[in-house]
């Protein structure tokens, strides 16, 4: 235990705003210039001037045009509305639990999430997007409960080896839970389909509803990220401020719930992309929320593009599955995270 | 220990013991053709009509035994990785085993197709490959050098890379034929599919090689889930011994699993109560733990019979739903 409290202590806060604000110009730029790179290389390639023109003057006849309002683009915008909810929403579940390994696919939301669509696909007759979706965040939000739950019943917290070992059960449970309904229904490969798809299949109308959800997440996450700063200094240290802890909880939870229900929804379960660009972004602009948050937001959003483009190069025209890319991707940094120490005590 | 205590435990083992042959009688006279436990034993004794003979040497009897045998597997895996690792929590599935065994039958399953005839015989060699492979795979990414390994870094790193795997497996799976994702989805679930006698000798090897050699080891054990340096101080070499008993936990898990499909929680429920029951002694514990994995197997799987006759729901599904309660009580516990 001596081991955490130094941990605790030498751990100092300290915010840089003027490299977060360049940080967050610069990912714009970048999230700006993968989405035009991602919509005009693929199995077509199209030149950049065309995909201005089929943006900002549409022309139903051209071809070009055709494939990238309906098929690239919509495409492209959920991949960016995707990485940044399963971006923010790890940076919050990191400043909450102050644990460095907390990932929505990690500690079982994910799982939640899938078990939810399970239920949706098998027992809600005329399933439109928005039920799909809402049985998402149940499960996010049953998977979420039994997760931080524990937790939160021991004092002090839990050490990160501890949580993710809960976090590995939970999954373990409502997975299995889902396949079993998955199985009794005959549905199980429509799932494994839909959950494995990616991004490839988004259509304007998901993306109604999905980014407006996000888009509203990722503010209240950022009207309460200094609170969020001062509750990952501990509880005590919150109360001591005069922090409302248990509203601001719950209120971030709740944000942490819709930003990967509405994600999973969407592309299905992908784990590490909560868990690496928050700490890239921490390295980057410090520890201070307000700047995590956004930066967190956009570098998701420019990973997730940049992922999806790789999965569909890699081998065009067929599709590299993006969960093996980020899986790949993510694992050697999840390794890292594991093997510095200090998660054990 | 007291002469008292010695009694309670033996009194423990008994029960485990009577528990284990109701639950055996059970799930032998469960099913679409019941069988009562008056017939059960006229036909062990070789007076049954060829019907009832067939329904239990062909089919009740193997699929029982291949339970059971994975049962005691996992459930011995388990206490080897607990008291090793020191970590209660700590389970064969958690650890990746689960993970890298579905992979491999991805695999297997995409180059042979579920309808395969006699190389389905071939399947559970390519589950234990694909566990034993992940197993080693983990034991290297948590080895650092100058420390060697630590057990809690070991869980995690099992814990990430499963997660990784899992998604590979997700993607791969939704691309195979539909009658074949059927059967992979079924052995991911942990349904006991290998119910012919094939299975049970494939897997009776591995038991009566590994288990008197944990059980020689007991002492061992019990020195090392008490205290590494306690253990180094009474001159046992930790980290080869802790080298061999990790690969005897994978290679019982592994096997246990590649004739069970993916079942998780056995091995961290069944040395828990064992330990509650008996005490940590490993001399006690061990067989106490081996026989509630059998029982709890057995009974997931007999209740999945029941539920859903004829296909049943997975044993798997049905131990986690057991399972993963108990694992949160632990963890609120302590």
């Amino acid at each position: 235990m001596k081991h955490t409290k130094n941990s605790m202590n030498d751990k100092k806060f300290y915010s840089r705003p003027a490299i977060g604000t360049i940080v967050l110009a610069l990912s714009f730029l970048l999230l700006a210039g993968s989405l035009v790179l991602a919509v005009s290389v693929g199995a077509a390639n199209i030149a950049f001037y065309d995909v201005w023109k089929a943006v900002f003057s549409y022309n139903h006849s051209r071809e070009a045009d055709q494939i990238i309002m309906s098929l690239r683009l919509p495409r492209e915008i959920g991949a960016a509305v995707v990485g940044a909810a399963f971006a923010v929403s790890g940076a919050i579940m990191q400043g909450m639990t102050k644990n460095p390994l907390a990932d929505p696919g990690l500690l079982g939301l994910n799982a939640g999430a899938s078990l939810g669509l399970a239920v949706a696909f098998s027992y809600v007759s005329n399933t439109n997007y928005f039920t799909i979706m809402i049985f998402s965040f149940i499960g996010a939000g049953i998977g979420a409960v039994l997760v931080f739950g524990i937790s939160s019943m021991k004092r002090g917290g839990m050490t990160p080896l501890r949580i993710t070992l809960a976090g590995a059960a939970v999954t373990a449970l409502l997975s299995s839970l889902g396949e079993g309904i998955a199985l009794l229904n005959k549905l199980s490969q429509s799932i494994a389909f839909w959950t494995a798809g990616g991004v490839s299949g988004t259509t304007w109308a998901q993306l109604k509803i999905v980014a407006p959800t996000v888009f509203i997440g990722i503010l209240i996450a950022i009207i309460f990220s200094r609170s969020l700063t001062i509750l990952s200094f501990g509880e005590d240290v919150a109360k001591g401020l005069g922090q409302r802890t248990l509203l601001t909880r719950i209120i971030l939870m709740a944000v942490v719930l819709i930003l990967a229900g509405a994600a999973v929804s969407l592309v299905g379960a992908i784990a590490f992309v909560g868990l690496f660009i928050p700490h890239i972004v921490r390295f980057l602009v410090g520890t201070d929320y307000r700047w995590i948050i956004p930066c967190s937001a956009v570098l998701g959003s420019v990973f997730m593009v940049l992922a999806d483009t790789a999965a569909r190069m890699i081998n065009p025209p067929f599709e590299t599955p993006m969960g093996a890319i980020v899986a790949v991707l993510g694992i050697p940094f999840f390794l890292y995270l594991a093997r510095k120490g200090r998660m054990l005590t | 220990m007291n002469q008292k205590k010695l009694k309670r435990t033996g009194m423990i083992i008994s029960i485990t013991a009577i528990l284990l042959l109701i639950a055996f009688i059970i799930s032998v006279a469960t099913g679409f053709a019941s069988m009562s436990p008056l017939r059960l034993v006229n036909t062990l004794l070789g007076q049954g009509t060829p019907k009832e003979e067939l329904i239990l040497f062909t089919f009740r009897l193997p699929r029982i035994l291949v339970t059971i045998l994975a049962g005691v597997g996992l459930a011995i895996s388990g206490a080897i990785l607990q008291s090793i690792t020191r970590n209660p929590l700590a389970d064969p599935g958690i650890l990746g085993i689960n993970a890298g065994a579905g992979l491999a039958v991805v695999f297997f399953v995409m180059i042979f197709g579920s309808g395969a005839g006699t190389y389905i015989y071939i399947l559970p060699l390519f589950a234990l490959c694909g566990g034993m492979i992940t197993a080693i795979i983990i034991y290297l990414l948590s080895f650092k050098k100058g420390e060697g390994i630590d057990p809690g870094r070991m869980l995690l790193v099992g814990v990430g890379l499963s997660t990784a795997i899992s998604g590979a497996i997700l993607t791969l799976a939704s691309k195979i034929a539909r009658e074949d994702y059927d059967f992979f989805a079924n052995w991911m679930a942990g349904r006991i599919w290998g119910d012919d006698w094939v299975f049970v000798l494939a897997l009776l090897p591995w038991l009566l090689l590994l288990l008197p050699l944990v059980y020689r080891k007991s002492n061992v054990l019990n020195t090392m889930s008490l205290n590494e340096n306690l253990s180094i101080g009474l001159g046992v070499k930790v980290e080869k011994e802790r080298y061999i008993l990790l690969l005897i936990a994978v290679a019982l898990a592994a096997s246990a699993v590649s004739v069970s499909g993916g079942i998780a929680f056995v091995g961290l429920m069944a040395p828990h109560i064992a330990r509650s029951l008996v005490g940590p002694r490993h001399q006690l514990y061990l067989p106490v733990a081996a026989m509630l994995g059998a029982i709890l197997l057995l009974i997931a799987d007999t209740i999945g019979r029941v539920l859903l006759d004829p296909s049943g729901i997975p044993a798997g599904v049905i131990v986690s739903i057991i399972g993963a309660p108990y694992f949160m009580y632990l963890m609120a516990k302590k």
